[in-house]
């Protein structure tokens, strides 16, 4: 929660993204700290998937700067927009993989092959490394003994958990939640919820879209709230929930809780 | 029903199975290079590009649009006014790739546009090139939705393969009416023709069948086959 004084591991400057007319995000400023689990949440529509989307770039920025461990993606000189070669993109992605709504396994590969598909094609890892890392992962997610299984043979929160291991194969700096939980039964949500929240506590930084309020508040360092498409308000779990400032995050507050 | 039992089937059916074999040849050539034109067809339609997409679809249409009998004649007789003389043969196979070719862009376009997209976010998502995730992660998957389809195409080739004989290719169907003018057994020939076609497209169901069901992984055989055959409908672009 104290700010460290080492130079954040992502820094967002004025980022904008437009499609076409629609302006989605109208100039984000956002700083995540290593080891820092943040939340981002807000009403459907304000730009929360967008933005998460936008870092990792799953989508490419319109305008604005991001910085990620002290490479800058993107930035804006005068009036141009650069961002850096696809290269250096696709290197920075695979040091922040990203956790879907519907998982997006690979429908046509093994849970371990899920999981050791990134190390070895990515990374060029030697296979038996990679398998051995694989399988300790998955069993810290609990699914050592599906490994072997295809992804339409697990349930919802099964697959997730894969999908959370296939991201932690990666060796992460961080890790992009992006509603983890919206699409599974409720009574599979508990166990995604521990997955992550130990991840939180092994200080993997993370970065959450989440609609999970009451887990937001357990868990995050620092929760923004965004609307409209920019942070409208940010702060620590109990600021924003016990004591919101502007009227939209009140009225998006009582509208959770109600 | 001595005569041709005895007679007509031991005295003609080599000279038959010697065209049948020439079906087969040009069917298989045709169909792996219909493959190689439908797949690059289907890659630079979705490519994104101003012109490729267009003049692909172009030809796509007028492809699907001619007859396939008037799209021989036209390779056969054109191509040595333009001084490409070809063998037969490989007018032949130029003609029936470039027509499945048409019908399998469609099918291939079809199968890669229902990957999900969050198969592609994923592969870039842990840092694979765009290139890898088509490779990798969207063209297997596709590939096991096309395959059903694509069997039934090649099925199809086999019969309307003896569409050259018209332009003097020597394939079964020729070397059937080439022993009818020489016998004026017409019938009976005729029926002889028929049954090796009825039989090399059984066996060819048979073995299409067999590599449907090989290439379908155990994760779609149980629960998820009512999807996967929902897919399949979605690739299935009617003839």
């Amino acid at each position: 929660m104290s700010a460290p004084a080492a130079r954040p591991l992502v820094e967002i400057r004025g980022l904008r993204k437009s499609y076409g007319q629609t302006e989605v995000l109208a100039g984000v400023e956002l700083m995540v700290a290593k080891g820092e689990v943040t939340f981002l949440i807000g009403p459907s529509g304000g730009g929360k998937s967008t933005l998460l989307r936008c870092i990792n770039f799953l989508e490419t920025p319109s305008g604005g700067e991001i910085i990620f461990d002290g490479e800058r993606l993107c930035h804006e000189d005068g009036n141009l927009f650069h961002h850096a070669p696809e290269r250096v993109l696709r290197e920075a992605r695979a040091r922040m993989p990203m956790v879907f709504q519907h998982f997006n396994l690979f429908a046509h590969r093994t849970v371990l092959q899920n999981v050791t598909e990134g190390p070895l094609v990515v990374q060029k890892r030697p296979r038996a490394e990679v398998e051995a890392e694989a399988l300790a992962i998955l069993a810290r997610v609990g699914l050592a003994d599906r490994a072997s299984f295809y992804p339409a043979q697990l349930s919802g929160g099964q697959k997730q958990r894969v999908a959370i291991a296939r991201a932690l194969a990666m060796r992460p700096s961080l890790i992009l939640f992006d509603e983890p939980t919206s699409a599974l039964d409720p009574e599979l949500v508990a166990g995604v919820l521990d997955t992550i929240r130990a991840l939180a506590e092994e200080g993997m930084t993370l970065v959450v879209v989440s609609h999970e309020m009451k887990f937001a508040r357990h868990l995050a360092d620092k929760v923004h709230f965004v609307a409209g498409g920019h942070i409208e308000e940010s702060g620590t779990p109990d600021r924003i929930f016990d004591a919101p400032e502007s009227e939209r995050l009140k009225s998006f507050i009582s509208s959770i809780l109600a | 029903m001595y005569d041709f039992f005895f007679v007509l089937i031991p005295r003609h059916m080599p000279f038959l199975l010697e065209g049948a074999l020439v079906t087969l040849e040009i069917s298989l050539l045709s169909m792996v290079f219909a493959v190689l034109i439908g797949l690059a067809c289907a890659l630079g339609r979705l490519s994104g590009g101003r012109v490729l997409p267009r003049v692909i679809a172009v030809y796509v249409e007028i492809w699907r649009d001619v007859p396939l009998i008037v799209q021989l004649m036209v390779i056969f007789f054109t191509l040595p006014q333009a001084g490409i003389s070809l063998p037969a043969f490989w007018a032949g196979v130029l003609g029936l790739s470039l027509n499945v070719g048409a019908y399998l862009s469609e099918v291939f376009r079809a199968a890669i546009t229902s990957i999900d997209s969050g198969q592609r976010d994923a592969g870039l998502s842990i840092g694979m090139s765009r290139l890898t995730v088509f490779i990798r992660v969207i063209l297997p998957q596709a590939l096991r939705i096309a395959v059903p389809t694509i069997g039934g195409y090649f099925i199809s080739l086999l019969k309307d393969s003896s569409l050259v004989s018209f332009i003097s290719v020597s394939d079964l169907l020729r070397h059937g009416t080439i022993l009818i003018s020489n016998t004026y057994r017409s019938m009976e020939i005729y029926f002889m023709v028929a049954i090796i076609y009825f039989v090399m497209s059984s066996v060819a169901s048979i073995a299409v069948r067999m590599v449907e069901q090989h290439l379908t992984p155990t994760y779609l055989r149980a629960g998820a086959a009512k999807a996967e055959s929902r897919r399949a409908e979605a690739a299935r672009v009617p003839a």
